[in-house]
């Protein structure tokens, strides 16, 4: 059964979350990858404003195909997350709550998380044409002279996602493959 | 003597480009089709299912099916009695910067690996050129992302390490690799030639079809072993367990040193894209 959550993300909500739910996401959240990432952390060391706000966000880390005439975007499934693990744990720091990407996150990630309440949502790679529809508008608000890497603001409709970490640190990669092994021995 | 035109390129590479990143090649479709009948866990086939749909809607929609286009990796074997008019390095990235503008794919190609400034054309392609008895051109188009490139991996084995090291190592960078590269994969293995020819030879077991084997029987057995052990592994579809963590498991050998085993595995995700064209 799919969890309906409608963005921002605050503590409450995410605290509800558990590894290996599915959720379905309504509301607006920002897209940022590899170039953005850099960016933003270089201002948080700088001590200077961020062109968004992080309090209570969701950030995508996706970097969308153009769009043609008609679409709100392009394909945009999500990029590999471990290339953002050097700076996320400062965004959360700064109360950004949910993060939209595939793959695994390092430990310093994963206790930023923990600490200031954070959840790690999967997406299903490679599937950036279906993801596409449930995005509805997409506007660039930073970093235009990046391109795909700018930072867009997303608003989104029914957006399917997976809790893959939870605020509590469970890993649902660690959880399915065991879940899995398990019950192919039990077939045995 | 026959005489090809590089507008000619330029047009064949612009029409693949497009074709390639929109419409899934027939023997991945049949792939992904065989292993949701065979995938006894739930998850894994609900993933599965959405992956089916997900490169249906790009066909029909002619959207890229994955939002990385990739870099447009070109493969020409060129007949030695074939002659070029103009520039064919020229042709063949005037070919990517039409195609990837023309068909709205993405552009991810930055000019310095360290500087990383966008080119905004996609160029340069990454071409490798073979040259061939006859006077036609083969043209393979296959886009390569780099969510599953960044998990590949080379390894210089001693001869004494045999097949048993060469299955260790395969196994290993798959299980390593995870859930980042878009699980369910094709890997491609390159054993033999030198440090270089390895890596190459890995990167063109991707253009194979993934549902053919091995020529060789000895390779053909050894794709299947090397099949089975991954998808023992339970990683499974997007990482979340299951049975299909890789589809095909392609091998490409070459003579090599006495004194050397190199193996190069190159992944590649559930969008494994090739189209070839002959001119």
């Amino acid at each position: 059964m799919e969890i309906r959550i409608t963005l921002p993300l605050t503590q409450e909500k995410l605290r509800a979350l558990k590894a290996g739910d599915s959720c379905l996401l309504n509301g607006v959240m920002y897209t940022g990858r590899d170039a953005a990432h850099k960016r933003l952390f270089e201002l948080i060391k700088e001590g200077k404003e961020l062109p968004v706000d992080i309090k209570d966000s969701t950030f995508y880390f996706v970097g969308p195909t153009p769009k043609k005439q008609g679409e709100a975007i392009g394909s945009a499934g999500p990029t590999t997350s471990y290339r953002m693990d050097a700076y996320s744990p400062a965004l959360i720091a700064l109360g950004q709550t949910g993060m939209i990407g595939k793959g695994t996150r390092s430990e310093s990630v994963i206790e930023a998380m923990k600490t200031y309440g954070a959840v790690y949502f999967g997406a299903i790679g490679g599937c950036g044409a279906l993801l596409s529809k449930c995005i509805k508008k997409c506007e660039v608000v930073a970093y235009e002279d990046l391109g795909t890497e700018a930072i867009h603001r997303l608003e989104v409709e029914d957006f399917p996602v997976v809790v893959v970490i939870d605020s509590q640190g469970n890993n649902l990669y660690k959880t399915g493959r065991e879940t899995y092994l398990k019950s192919v021995m039990e077939d045995k | 003597m026959r005489e090809i035109s590089a507008e000619k390129i330029t047009e064949v590479i612009k029409r693949l480009c497009i074709e390639a990143n929109c419409i899934l090649p027939q023997d991945m479709k049949s792939c992904i089709e065989k292993s949701l009948e065979a995938e006894p866990f739930p998850t894994a086939q609900g993933i599965l299912r959405k992956i089916i749909e997900n490169y249906n809607i790009a066909e029909n929609e002619h959207k890229p099916v994955c939002q990385d286009t990739g870099a447009a990796c070109v493969f020409l074997e060129i007949g030695q009695d074939v002659h070029i008019n103009g520039n064919l390095q020229d042709a063949i990235n005037e070919g990517v910067r039409q195609g990837y503008r023309d068909g709205f794919l993405r552009k991810s190609i930055v000019k310095d690996p360290l500087n990383r400034v966008n080119t905004n054309d996609n160029t340069p392609a990454m071409i490798y050129y073979d040259i061939v008895e006859g006077e036609k051109i083969r043209i393979t188009l296959a886009p390569k992302g780099f969510g599953s490139e960044n998990m590949s991996r080379i390894k210089m084995l001693k001869p004494s390490d045999g097949v048993d090291g060469v299955i260790d190592f395969v196994v290993e960078a798959v299980e390593k690799a995870g859930s980042n590269p878009c699980p369910p994969i094709v890997v491609g293995v390159g054993i033999g030639g030198t440090f270089d020819k390895c890596a190459l030879l890995a990167k063109k077991a991707l253009l194979r079809e993934a549902d053919s084997e091995n020529p060789d029987p000895y390779y053909a057995e050894l794709e299947k072993t090397l099949l089975d052990k991954i998808n023992a592994l339970g990683i499974g579809p997007q990482g979340f367990g299951g049975k299909t963590t890789a589809l095909a498991v392609n091998i490409e050998t070459f003579p090599t040193h006495i004194a050397g085993l190199p193996v190069a595995v190159n992944i590649n995700c559930h969008v494994t894209r090739h189209v070839t064209e002959v001119i």
